[in-house]
């Protein structure tokens, strides 16, 4: 896009700036867009399996009801206690929003369809995906407040000890891919027995898919380790003192990470953009469209969970975090590369 | 080694003060009384270290509406519905107490058909209260579902209440000598069918997805364990009680109505924590239904409330033909019955475990006095023994095994 804008008289930099902007809005705009229908497909899911309708009130089939409550927050009054330190205050949630929205960067929808294909795209994602810890932390200490100050320990606590098993997780598919790139990875997953496309696939990869997908609802504090806003212990965690606006963002921007995570799922183990069969009619069907539906079985598995199971104790789930996913992803970190440097690489020399 | 210690001793010889010698303190918070957990207007003042509760000091009385002195300026017809709002998760079996305390007083024999409606009502109250506190149990845990699945079960039975009586919750269905009015037939049939259909269906659905949850389990199993002996001195009752591995219940221990005739096992814990408190409701369930369906076999056909018209109303059939009947009915709805002097304390087993009345007649048409004994007031003393040790997210646990109701305890 940077040549188009090139070719109409714009010198490099200009051209450059202008078609990364728009190359933002193109990918925030529909993820936004996404978060609100997920967040209705949240609710409608739970409501299903709850017995309930759920929303369906507001459009056809309640479709507009994530619309209609952002109008609602907007129109809110931003209510900031008195003992608030005002600043963090605010600005924790837009950290969370942003940060959320800022991994999107280097999630490829097809081959060279990527917003910025740098080659340490996996990396990027981790470091992004750590600063999201910090909106979380400020809010409960800006809030100056008891509950969201617990939850603010608990997501700390929680978040680190699953970042260390996510990375060593996400080794073994760069072990395997040989590459931090995003598209490199997803390529690197085609035709597992000639027809297969996919990370799962690799009986060597599956348990980590398996671990991955419960570590990312773990990062991103979806159920059962809501711990940072369990109702029934913390009110509303880290975003008890919050309205309007402020309250909105979390919101959003805790959706978006699922939307994330999700996707990550389907990028680093079930081939991403490519079709799960490697069999050519297949990929007539736009990358994207692949992308999408295997973020939204990912996301129904998600909310299927999150509708099914009790919370998990702090210190239980500190123990699973510590106890049992830390050493089965090294174990297998040291599997996988043992596994390649004796083919792959050539074997024992 | 030396080294180090002489190095130490500088260190703690050293005027200004170090790390050391920071004072931490706990940190005391509010659980309630506006806390989604707080079953209603608990205040518990938690004292924790880190996670861990090193005292949790309940706070009650936020709903105290002065319930027994209300009930002194009013006859003792128009005392039962406060009873009703009592405890509004099972608002029958605290009318059972009542009635059969005045029942007592007046040596008032009740027909045998009333008997059996009025247990036939108080196990189905059993399993209203029970969907509720099962329900909001597993909640308090984390897991959103089965409370929904549960309430459609107490959605059954509140319609079934409607039914009999007129009033989805606040039925004021027992009356001394009887019941207020006589069941239609379909009704049984239908709870039959109910009983042997949905209510096993649904019931079972719902506990399959938490029983055996490796999660639920973890939160419950373990948590707050009352020994037989802690449990008695700490005045326990009801399924706290069984859960503490004590098979006491007063429907067996000193049967009321017909529940002498009633074949029910006492399901009982063994490791008297959360998890067996838990479970004792949920066999108490499948036991009342028992219960329900024994009633429904054996129920006779008859009179629903005593003849002795100086208590109880006449209908209004028999009032449009007697003069007598008019004089009674005029006599009961404006001054109300008289009862002979005297005290009695009546305890039921409701569905929380033993809710007793202490009455004192002094004669008139009002109670002297009407003590009431919650069950939960004598559960939640013993909140800081059980908390003790254990961590903030088990308090939740703690309060929803103990099923209290604000109503109930403040009065």
């Amino acid at each position: 896009m940077t040549a188009f804008f090139q070719g109409l008289g714009l010198p490099f930099e200009g051209a450059w700036l202008l078609s990364t902007v728009i190359g933002i809005l193109v990918i925030c705009l529909p993820v936004m867009l996404a978060v609100a229908m997920i967040i209705y497909a949240d609710r409608k899911i739970w409501a299903a399996m709850a017995l309930r309708r759920g929303p369906n009130v507001v459009g056809p089939f309640g479709l507009l009801q994530s619309f209609a409550d952002g109008l609602k927050v907007f129109l809110q009054e931003t209510i900031i206690p008195s003992a608030a330190n005002k600043t963090l205050f605010l600005i924790a949630p837009i950290i969370t929003f942003t940060v959320a929205l800022m991994a999107w960067a280097v999630v490829p929808f097809q081959v060279g369809v990527v917003l910025a294909n740098i080659n340490v795209g996996l990396l990027y994602i981790l470091a992004i995906s750590s600063l999201g810890v910090y909106g979380v932390v400020l809010s409960g200490w800006a809030s100056n407040s008891k509950y969201p100050f617990y939850s603010a320990i608990r997501a700390s606590a929680q978040m680190i000890s699953y970042e260390v098993s996510i990375g060593f997780i996400l080794i073994t598919v760069v072990l395997w891919a040989g590459s931090f790139n995003l598209t490199q990875i997803v390529e690197s997953q085609k035709a597992y027995y000639g027809f297969l496309n996919g990370n799962g696939f690799n009986p060597l990869l599956f348990p980590m898919a398996i671990m991955f997908l419960i570590s990312a609802m773990a990062e991103t504090a979806r159920a059962p380790f809501d711990l940072t806003e369990a109702e029934s212990e913390l009110v509303a965690g880290y975003q008890t003192e919050y309205s309007s606006m402020a309250f909105a963002l979390f919101w959003l921007g805790e959706y978006a990470n699922v939307i994330l995570m999700c996707a990550l799922n389907a990028i680093l183990f079930w081939g991403g953009y490519l079709p799960p069969v490697d069999w050519a009619p297949l990929y007539y069907v736009p990358g994207i469209i692949w992308l999408f539906a295997k973020i939204l079985f990912f996301f129904f598995v998600f909310s299927w969970v999150k509708a099914t199971v009790p919370r998990y104790r702090y210190d239980q789930l500190m123990r699973l975090g510590w106890k049992i996913f830390l050493p089965t992803s090294l174990f297998f970190v040291f599997l996988v590369s043992g596994f390649l440097m004796l083919t792959r690489y050539g074997g024992a020399q | 080694m030396s080294d180090y210690l002489e190095k130490l001793d500088h260190v703690t010889d050293a005027a200004d003060p170090t790390f050391g010698d920071t004072e931490i303190q706990n940190y005391t918070i509010n659980f309630g009384p506006q806390h989604p957990a707080a079953h209603g207007v608990l205040r518990l003042v938690m004292e924790l270290d880190g996670e861990i509760v090193e005292r949790c000091d309940p706070h009650v009385g936020l709903l105290h509406r002065g319930t027994e002195k209300l009930i002194e300026y009013k006859t003792y017809m128009q005392a039962l519905p406060y009873f009703d709002r009592l405890d509004y998760c099972s608002p029958l079996g605290m009318e059972h107490s009542y009635v059969l305390a005045v029942e007592k007083l007046l040596n008032l024999e009740v027909p045998l058909r009333a008997q059996y409606l009025r247990v036939f009502f108080a196990e189905l109250t059993r399993i209203c209260n029970h969907m509720l506190n099962l329900g909001s149990h597993v909640m308090d845990v984390g897991a959103m579902t089965p409370n929904l699945w549960l309430f459609e079960i107490r959605e059954d039975c509140l319609n079934f209440f409607e039914r009999a009586s007129g009033a989805r919750m606040h039925s004021a269905y027992f009356r001394p000598g009887g019941v207020h009015q006589d069941v239609p037939l379909k009704l049984l049939t239908d709870i039959a069918e109910w009983l042997d259909t949905r209510l096993p269906r649904l019931f079972e659905d719902a506990m399959s997805l938490v029983v055996d949850n490796r999660i639920f389990k973890q939160r419950n199993v373990d948590i707050s364990v009352v020994s037989k002996e802690d449990a008695l001195k700490w005045g326990f009752s009801g399924p706290m009680l069984r859960g503490s591995g004590i098979a006491w219940d007063i429907r067996k221990a000193q049967p009321y109505d017909v529940y002498d005739r009633m074949d029910f096992d006492i399901p009982v814990g063994t490791q008297y924590d959360c998890y067996d408190r838990f479970m004792v409701r949920v066999e108490e369930v499948r036991q009342s239904a028992r219960i329900m369906k024994q009633c429904l076999n054996e129920m006779p056909e008859g009179p629903i409330a005593s003849f002795d018209r100086k208590v109880v109303p006449p209908k209004r059939g028999e009032m449009k033909r007697s003069m007598e009947a008019l004089i009674h009915h005029f006599k009961l709805y404006t001054e109300g019955f008289h009862v002979p002097a005297g005290e009695v304390y009546v305890a039921t087993e409701s569905p929380k475990g033993e809710f007793g009345v202490y009455l004192v007649s002094d004669g008139s048409n009002k109670p002297y006095r009407c003590k009431i004994r919650p069950t939960a007031f004598s559960h939640l003393q013993a909140m800081d023994f059980m908390m003790k040790g254990h961590m903030l997210a088990d308090t939740t646990a703690v309060l929803g095994a103990m099923d209290i109701v604000f109503g109930e305890c403040d009065r």
